[in-house]
C-alpha cells in the first residue's frame, strides 16, 4: 500500500485548516477590529458602511488595504499598524463575503484632466457635500451627529489617508456610477461628461498639494496641569465653584476623589473633585464625536499632598491625541484655555 | 524527521494563537449587540464580577435633554478600587486627575457602544511613574469587563 510521509499529510492537513482558518480569522479579526465603529454587518455607525453593494463593486482591494494600513489621519479611523498583511487580506476577505460583486481592479495610471475646469464642477457639484476643500462633512456618522436616514457623512477627499489609497480611476469610477444608498450620485446621469469627471479627479488629485496649518507637537503638552493654590483646599474648592459660574459652566457637583468608594462620612477630605458642564459646548463636542465622553463632565481636582494644595485638570489638547479627530482640535484648545482662566481666577 | 513535525505545530501553533496578541489601542472599543438598558446593567455587574466598585453613574443624557438638546442614551460609568485610589493618591498625586477609571456608554439605535481610554496610554503620558504593570493589568480588567458583557 502507497503511504505518504507524515509532513505531507500534516502539510496538507495545515494547507486545509489554513484556508478555514483564513475565513474564519477575518470575521474574527473584524469582530477584533471593526466592529465597534463599522457594525456587525457593516451597516456603519461610527465608521462609514462597509457592506453598501456600489461600495463593494468600486472599493478595489487595495484601496481597502491601503486604508486600513494607513486609516485617515484626524478622520477617526485609526491606522492599523499592529496588523500583518494576511490580517489585513482576512478582514478584507470577510468584508468582501458580503457581496458577490468581484473585487475591482484599478489602473495606477494616473488621470491627467483641466484641473481648473475641474475645480469649477466641483464646487457646482461636490462642495455641498465635501466642502469647498474636499474637507468633507462634520462629526463621525454616528446617531448625534446625523439623522438616521443618512447611511453615512460626505468623505474628506482631502484626507491623505484618502488620496494615498484611491486610486484616479477608483475616483472616477465612484463619480461615474455613484453610491446607491448613499446621497451619492452619478455624475453621468446628472448631466455631466466622461470628459468633465476626469477633469474633477484631476482637481481632487491637487488637493495632495494642500497645505496643513503645523500646530506643533500634541507630544509636547503635558498630559495633566497642575498649578499650586495659596489657599486651603476648602477655600481653593470654594474659589473654584464661583469660577465655575462665571465661566458660564454649570456646577455639576462637588465630591471627595474617594466618594462612593469609601463608606459614606470616611472620605478622604483633601482630595476634591469639582465637576461642571457647559451643555452648549458638550452638544458641540458630542455631534463632532460621541466618544468624548472620556472628556465628561469637565473636571478639576484640589488635592493636599505633603502640606501643599495643587489644583489639576487633565489637557484635553495632549488627550486629544487619542482620538485621531482633528475637528476636535480647536475644540480642545478652547477647553485648555477655559480650564486655565478657569483656575487663574480661582488662585487670584 | 522530528524535526519537520516539530517546525509544523509550532506554525500552526503560531497561526491559531496570532488574532489574540493584537496590540493595544489607545481606546478600547466594543459594541454589544444589546439594549441600552440590557448593556448598562450587564456592564455594572460586570465591573463588579472584576472586583471593582461603581462609584457613580454620570446621566451626561439627562443633563443634555433638560437643557434643551437631543441626544441618544449617553452615560458615564466611574469606577475603581478603594485600596488603589488611597494608595495612588499617596504615591502619585499626579494620576489623581485620572482617577477614578470611567468608561463611556452610548446607545446606537438597537446596539450599544461602550468606550474607554486604554489605561496603557497613561504609561505614555506618565512615563517616570514606572507603572506600566499597573496600568496593563487595569487595561486587562477592562477588557475582561468588556468581553463578559459582549459575552453576555
Amino acid at each position: 500500500m502507497f503511504k505518504l510521509p507524515i509532513s505531507t499529510i500534516l502539510f496538507f492537513l495545515l494547507a486545509l485548516s489554513l484556508q478555514a482558518y483564513a475565513k474564519h480569522n477575518g470575521e474574527h479579526l473584524y469582530l477584533q477590529n471593526c466592529v465597534a465603529c463599522h457594525g456587525y454587518n457593516g451597516n456603519g455607525g461610527m465608521g462609514v458602511p462597509l457592506s453598501l453593494p456600489d461600495f463593494l463593486a468600486t472599493a478595489s482591494d487595495e484601496y481597502m488595504f491601503k486604508t486600513i494600513r494607513n486609516g485617515r489621519p484626524g478622520r477617526v479611523m485609526p491606522a492599523f499598524k499592529q496588523l500583518s498583511d494576511d490580517n489585513i487580506e482576512s478582514i478584507i476577505g470577510y468584508i468582501r463575503s458580503w457581496s458577490d460583486s468581484p473585487p475591482p481592479v484599478y489602473s495606477k495610471k494616473p488621470i491627467n484632466g483641466d484641473a481648473t475646469h475641474g475645480k469649477q464642477l466641483f464646487l457646482q457639484h461636490c462642495a455641498s457635500c465635501h466642502g469647498d476643500t474636499g474637507t468633507g462633512g462634520p462629526g463621525t456618522g454616528v446617531t448625534m451627529s446625523r439623522p438616521r436616514s443618512l447611511p453615512i457623512l460626505a468623505p474628506a477627499l482631502n484626507n491623505k489617508g484618502f488620496l494615498a489609497s484611491a486610486s484616479d480611476e477608483m475616483i472616477k469610477a465612484t463619480l461615474i456610477n455613484g453610491r446607491k444608498g448613499t446621497p451619492m450620485v452619478s455624475f453621468l446621469d446628472n448631466g455631466l461628461s466622461e470628459q468633465d469627471v476626469d477633469d474633477i479627479v484631476t482637481y481632487v488629485r491637487t488637493f495632495e498639494t494642500q497645505t496643513v496649518a503645523d500646530e506643533g507637537s500634541i507630544e509636547d503638552e503635558p498630559a495633566v496641569i497642575i498649578k499650586e493654590s495659596p489657599y486651603s483646599v476648602e477655600e481653593t474648592v470654594a474659589n473654584l465653584k464661583n469660577a465655575v459660574s462665571s465661566m458660564n459652566f454649570r456646577l455639576i457637583r462637588v465630591q471627595n476623589l474617594d466618594t462612593g468608594l469609601t463608606e459614606e462620612g470616611k472620605e478622604d477630605k483633601k482630595q476634591v473633585i469639582i465637576y461642571s458642564c457647559n451643555f452648549n459646548i458638550l452638544d458641540q463636542a458630542l455631534k463632532l464625536d460621541p466618544r468624548v465622553g472620556l472628556f465628561l463632565p469637565c473636571r478639576v481636582t484640589v488635592s493636599e499632598h505633603e502640606g501643599k494644595v495643587h489644583v489639576m485638570y487633565a489637557n484635553p489638547k495632549r488627550m486629544n491625541e487619542i482620538y485621531n479627530n482633528s475637528e476636535l482640535d480647536s475644540m480642545c484648545t478652547d477647553m485648555k484655555t477655559v480650564y486655565e482662566d478657569m483656575i487663574d481666577e480661582a488662585l487670584l | 524527521m522530528r524535526n519537520s513535525r516539530t517546525t509544523l505545530v509550532r506554525l500552526l501553533f503560531v497561526c491559531l494563537i496570532f488574532p489574540v496578541s493584537a496590540v493595544a489601542d489607545d481606546l478600547i472599543m466594543r459594541r454589544i449587540a444589546m439594549t441600552f438598558p440590557e448593556a448598562m446593567n450587564a456592564l455594572q455587574t460586570s465591573i463588579a464580577q472584576q472586583g471593582y466598585t461603581v462609584s457613580r453613574v454620570q446621566r451626561v443624557d439627562i443633563g443634555l435633554t433638560s437643557s434643551g438638546y437631543n441626544t441618544a442614551e449617553y452615560r458615564i460609568v466611574f469606577f475603581m478600587r478603594e485600596d488603589v485610589v488611597h494608595d495612588i493618591a499617596k504615591k502619585y498625586p499626579e494620576l489623581i486627575a485620572f482617577l477614578p477609571l470611567k468608561i463611556t456608554i452610548f446607545a446606537e439605535g438597537n446596539e450599544t457602544i461602550l468606550v474607554t481610554l486604554n489605561p496603557t496610554k497613561l504609561d505614555v503620558f506618565f512615563p517616570n511613574l514606572n507603572m506600566g504593570k499597573t496600568f496593563s493589568q487595569w487595561s486587562d480588567d477592562i477588557n475582561r469587563i468588556f468581553d463578559r458583557v459582549q459575552a453576555e
